[in-house]
């Protein structure tokens, strides 16, 4: 579905036209980020990370199948074919930086895209289905990043590996069998190896499937913007192309430098060294920590420290984790407000920047050691997380009072300032974006 | 097929419905088959990721004691995973025996946890269950933690001198594995 004022596909070639009637994939193309997709005008730099994310996700499935070209998974050689990935193989180590430090790269991207939805209510009516579907690629990314950090079977690949499916211990009664099922045995061993490079190298797939169906999702509704006022008009679009291709581009551009800069200059920065030791199974590392993008959520996993009317404190950490993303999706039911952006919301955007701190300061404790303070500063963070969602949100939608919406998004682009309050618009009172 | 497409004539003209519920049997009875069918190619699929022969095979270990001077603990490994054989203080075990039952979280007494006559060998998996990592306190001057048993260093839980859980997010004492004695100074474990 597009706006009626979408541009057509109109092949001129005769070799096109032979193309378009037998496979209209070129018309798919045009009409899904080409011409044929019609915009809001106002996006700012903020729109730029849903194409960074597929950038980066195209970034690490090119490397990906060139490093699994050098690999093997096997613990007796797992820890030096990396080695030898890094020494021998012509070019071995910059693949190898790429594609450690792209996923690194992809996170960032993707934690910037979500918080922009969060910020301009991206996950309200109409565009549920977009947000959950985020969610699913989020929790695909976070398995395939932790399976691929087991692969060299360093210190921290094996104790990372025994942590994570460690949890699924936790669930009562089955939690063991289902330990020593995903592992294949009672330690992660050669079987979770093989089993976790198999799977490492099938879910970046299914991601792109599921980013599939994303867009097709998005694209039903069209963009949301930063107003959260919709579309009424051909005045208030672009074609994608060549006005969103541009501005995406020249993000593209930004993103590569940073990503060369971390490539060249700091490839180990958001390592850990640990992780240049070889898998020991008798020796813990003094201080183990999962890779910096899982820091908010171990942060909450270990915030639970007693037990609570008889559920142990392992399992309520376990359920607390989980609990913090199955949350998300529950979002749009809980934030009720009518007003999307949180440029609209007064209240609603100091609460926005308090979670981004509070998510800061639970990532920080995340990756600190099992001690005071950081326990007590991530009982109250991890609190805050969930009363955010469960408490603020919904009496946020009831109480605040939004500032009035512009009429539409040129009335906003031709006032110069989308926040303030505009005086041709006649709605005294905040109301729901009109076109549905 | 073509017979059966022959025999069944639609439905409407048939008295009673005889042929709606005939063509109702055949495709729940299909329908039952393949499902069927399909549950019985997903057991080897879901069941190939369990563990395999090899891993399973009880590979039981006999560990020579005979070195352990008391105070000391060694480790070794069982089943991949490493295990504790530890030899008690009289302090120690004094210690494990004057705790109440009712402050552990998860109640043992060390008679409980070793075997009879040979209460200063406490034999535990060095694997914390709270996320199996090997605690600290069987090497030679790792910490032993406040109850000076062992200590994990991921997450903080603290054992005391019988193994058991006093302190942090672990729910359970550490593992007690099947073993025996045969001799003195010899031990069967698995």
């Amino acid at each position: 579905m597009s706006f009626p004022w979408a541009k057509h596909y109109e092949p001129k070639h005769p070799l096109m036209q032979w193309v378009d009637q037998r496979l209209p994939l070129p018309r798919l193309v045009y009409n899904a980020v080409g011409a044929g997709y019609p915009v809001p005008r106002n996006l700012n730099y903020f729109w730029n990370f849903g194409v960074l994310a597929g950038a980066a996700l195209g970034i690490q499935i090119i490397t990906g199948i060139v490093l699994a070209m050098h690999y093997a998974a096997n613990g007796m050689v797992a820890f030096d074919s990396v080695e030898h990935i890094m020494r021998d193989v012509n070019s071995g180590w910059l693949l190898r930086y790429a594609h450690a430090n792209g996923a690194s790269m992809f996170f960032i991207v993707v934690y910037l895209h979500i918080f922009r939805g969060l910020f301009y209510g991206s996950y309200k009516a109409p565009r549920e289905m977009v947000w959950l579907l985020g969610l699913v690629i989020f929790l695909l990314m976070m398995a395939t990043a932790f399976m691929g950090y087991v692969l060299p079977w360093g210190q921290m690949s094996f104790w990372g590996a025994k942590v994570i499916t460690g949890l699924f211990g936790a669930i009562p009664l089955v939690g063991p069998t289902i330990q020593t099922w995903l592992l294949g045995g009672f330690a992660p061993d050669d079987a979770a190896l093989n089993r976790f490079f198999s799977l490492h190298y099938l879910l970046p797939f299914v991601i792109a499937a599921v980013i599939i169906l994303h867009i097709w999702s998005l694209h039903i509704p069209g963009s949301s913007n930063p107003t959260g006022v919709e579309v009424k008009g051909p005045q208030d679009t672009v074609p994608f192309h060549p006005y969103y291709t541009a501005k995406d581009g020249f993000g593209l551009g930004v993103f590569l430098i940073i990503f060369a800069l971390m490539l060249f200059f700091a490839p180990n920065m958001l390592g850990h060294p640990d992780n240049y030791i070889p898998a020991n199974p008798l020796s813990t590392p003094a201080h183990i920590v999962p890779e910096w993008y899982f820091w908010p959520f171990y942060a909450i996993l270990r915030a639970f420290t007693v037990d609570i009317f008889g559920i142990p404190a392992k399992l309520l950490g376990v359920i607390a984790m989980f609990g913090s993303i199955i949350l998300l999706f529950f979002l749009p039911w809980l934030d009720n407000s009518p007003v999307r952006s949180g440029n609209y919301r007064p209240r609603f955007k100091q609460f926005f920047w308090i979670l981004v701190v509070d998510v800061l300061i639970l990532g920080y404790c995340g990756g600190a050691p099992a001690e005071e303070p950081y326990v007590m500063i991530s009982q109250v963070a991890a609190a805050y997380y969930f009363a955010h969602f469960l408490i603020v949100l919904p009496l946020l939608a009831k109480l605040e009072r939004p500032l009035p919406l512009p009429g539409s998004i040129t009335e906003a682009v031709l006032s110069g300032h989308s926040g303030s309050t505009l005086s041709t618009n006649t709605n005294s009172a905040p109301s729901a974006p009109a076109t549905h | 097929m073509v017979t059966g497409e022959h025999a069944v004539a639609p439905q409407e003209e048939l008295p009673g419905g005889e042929g709606a519920r005939r063509r109702d049997f055949i495709n729940i009875a299909a329908v039952s088959v393949a499902g069927v069918g399909a549950a019985t190619v997903l057991y080897p699929l879901i069941t190939q990721m369990n563990p395999s022969a090899d891993v399973l095979a009880l590979a039981s270990i006999d560990v020579d004691i005979s070195a352990i001077a008391e105070g000391q603990a060694i480790k070794t490994i069982f089943r991949k995973q490493p295990l504790f054989i530890r030899h008690l203080t009289k302090k120690e075990i004094a210690e494990a025996e004057k705790v109440p039952l009712s402050e552990l979280r998860d109640p043992q007494t060390l008679t409980e946890r070793t075997k009879e006559g040979h209460k200063q060998w406490l034999i535990t998996m060095g694997v914390c269950t709270h996320l199996g990592c090997v605690p600290l306190g069987a090497g030679e001057g790792e910490a032993r933690g406040v109850f000076g048993g062992y200590f994990c260093p991921c997450h903080g839980s603290s054992y005391d001198t019988a193994a058991r859980i006093r302190k942090g997010p672990a729910p359970k004492n550490l593992e007690v594995p099947e073993y025996s004695f045969t001799s003195d100074t010899v031990v069967k474990v698995g």
